[in-house]
């Protein structure tokens, strides 16, 4: 079906986006790489009066890296992280997720700020900036606000970006030393959205034992959640796979899965529980060999 | 509603258009342009049967607003064949596909057909980017394009034939107009 007619605006600059988004107020949609819009377009599940185009906004594609923090502009493509080129390399787990995102046309198109301000339950790159304390920056009418991951994913396609702002950038602050990522997930068919995705971030001190454990859950709740539980359960043990096996049957899950058509709310546990297991395994023994990934 | 002017190269050839800012790109080629090769399928990015390539890149025509191809160039199947255009078509049925195409025909890779210009696009692009690949890596490569024939394995060989390891140098897997 066609999309319902909308005005289209295409402007050159953030000040210009945020100009005509300051204007239209909330009967605008602001398109980015257009893979989640798009068919919700077509689909008419949304009919916006007008679509704000930002696939000329050149200034929001950079990517930095000063050591400690990567920061990304929110059109950085799946494609780039998947590929892990140039200062994208210094963060593994983007690189281990964009892989698993939709297909390779998807991929092509889609962006980390389109991803994040659509904010799909199952989506990976939410989980991502979850599990590494990412940090959201927003512009609009009131200047620039960044926004921690905790508080950005408010619930099902639900942010806290206010109407007129746009998110123009994620910033990650990266641990030095001895960390290791790792990204499990289970689909029933390649490129599906995960029934369960997991994050994990280990990292070790300097004799072995883990200084610090994140873990963010996609899929089983209406928004990414870390297990803060199992986090602090294995804060500073020796690393093992009958360590992590133990933590996730001993702590209580901070998920609220659901019955849905692809999977029952008590499978998404076992998931949760089995892949949190094989994600803190894979990445604590990429810490214990300084690969990072 | 907003009307745009958009200017593109479609397999080589400068096309200016007139379509409304609502409109995909795969619409505009289909139903404007009369690219019916482009297909139809499910409209939502998952199936691949409407894979274009953008500069070389293969996505979902359906999921591009038309206005996003402007001063860009679009690759459809058509685009693959080294001496082929809408102008050449019939004069040349045969003895105008590239090593990629006449593989697919020399190992029957096709059933219905319909997911067959997706296919080739990416394994097109995927080929130019991986000249020798395993059949695991082709599995990979077109697990975003869906024979609803199921008949994979025969794609898989024919994608493996046209592989530097086989049938056809990496420089000349494919066409003209992109890469």
């Amino acid at each position: 079906m066609p999309a319902s007619p909308f005005d289209y605006h295409a402007p050159a600059t953030v000040a210009e986006a945020l100009s005509t988004l300051g204007a239209l107020g909330e009967d605008a949609k602001v398109l980015a790489g257009g893979q989640s819009l798009v068919p919700l377009l077509t689909l008419r599940l949304v009919r916006p009066a007008a679509v704000v185009d930002i696939h000329g906004l050149d200034e929001l594609r950079g990517v930095r890296f000063d050591g400690n923090t990567l920061e990304l502009g929110a059109l950085v493509r799946h494609r780039a992280l998947e590929l892990g080129e140039g200062p994208l390399g210094a963060c593994p787990l983007l690189q281990e997720a964009a892989a698993l995102i939709g297909n390779v046309r998807v991929r092509a198109m889609g962006t980390i700020g389109g991803s994040l301000a659509h904010a799909d339950p199952a989506a990976e790159l939410p989980a991502v900036i979850r599990a590494l304390d990412g940090v959201l920056v927003a512009r609009g009418p009131a200047g620039e606000r960044t926004i921690p991951a905790a508080e950005f994913f408010t619930g099902l396609l639900s942010t806290s970006l206010r109407p007129g702002e746009l998110l123009v950038a994620v910033r990650l602050p990266l641990p030095a030393g001895r960390v290791g990522y790792a990204v499990e997930e289970f689909t029933r068919r390649a490129g599906d959205f995960a029934i369960v995705a997991v994050m994990a971030a280990v990292e070790l001190d300097g004799a072995g034992r883990t200084s610090r454990v994140r873990v963010a859950i996609a899929g089983a709740g209406p928004a990414p959640v870390r297990l803060a539980g199992v986090e602090r359960a294995l804060a500073g043990v020796e690393p093992s796979e009958q360590a992590f096996r133990q933590a996730v049957a001993d702590q209580r899950l901070e998920i609220e899965p659901d019955d849905d058509v692809h999977a029952s709310a008590d499978y998404r546990r076992h998931l949760t529980r089995v892949l949190t297991a094989r994600a803190l395994v894979r990445a604590a023994a990429r810490a214990a060999k300084g690969a990072g990934a | 509603m907003t009307e745009l002017t958009i200017a593109f190269t479609l397999n080589g050839e400068r096309r200016e258009v007139r379509a409304a800012a609502h409109e995909t790109l795969l619409t505009l080629l289909r139903d404007g342009l009369g690219a019916t090769e482009v297909k139809d399928g499910c409209g939502e990015g998952v199936c691949g049967t409407c894979t274009v390539l953008l500069d070389g890149e293969p996505v979902s025509s359906c999921l591009l607003l038309a206005a996003r191809a402007a001063g860009r160039r679009v690759t459809t199947v058509r685009g693959l064949a080294p001496v082929d255009s809408p102008a050449t078509m019939k004069s040349q049925p045969v003895g105008s596909l590239s090593p990629l195409q006449q593989a697919f025909v020399t190992h029957g890779a096709a059933q219905c057909g319909f997911c067959t210009p997706g296919m080739l696009l990416t394994a097109h692009a995927f080929l130019q980017q991986h000249p020798r690949p395993t059949r695991d890596d082709i599995r990979r490569a077109i697990s975003g394009n869906l024979c609803r024939c199921t008949g994979y394995a025969k794609i898989i060989d024919a994608i493996e034939a046209a592989s530097a390891g086989d049938a056809a140098p990496a420089g000349s897997a494919g066409g003209r107009h992109e890469g």
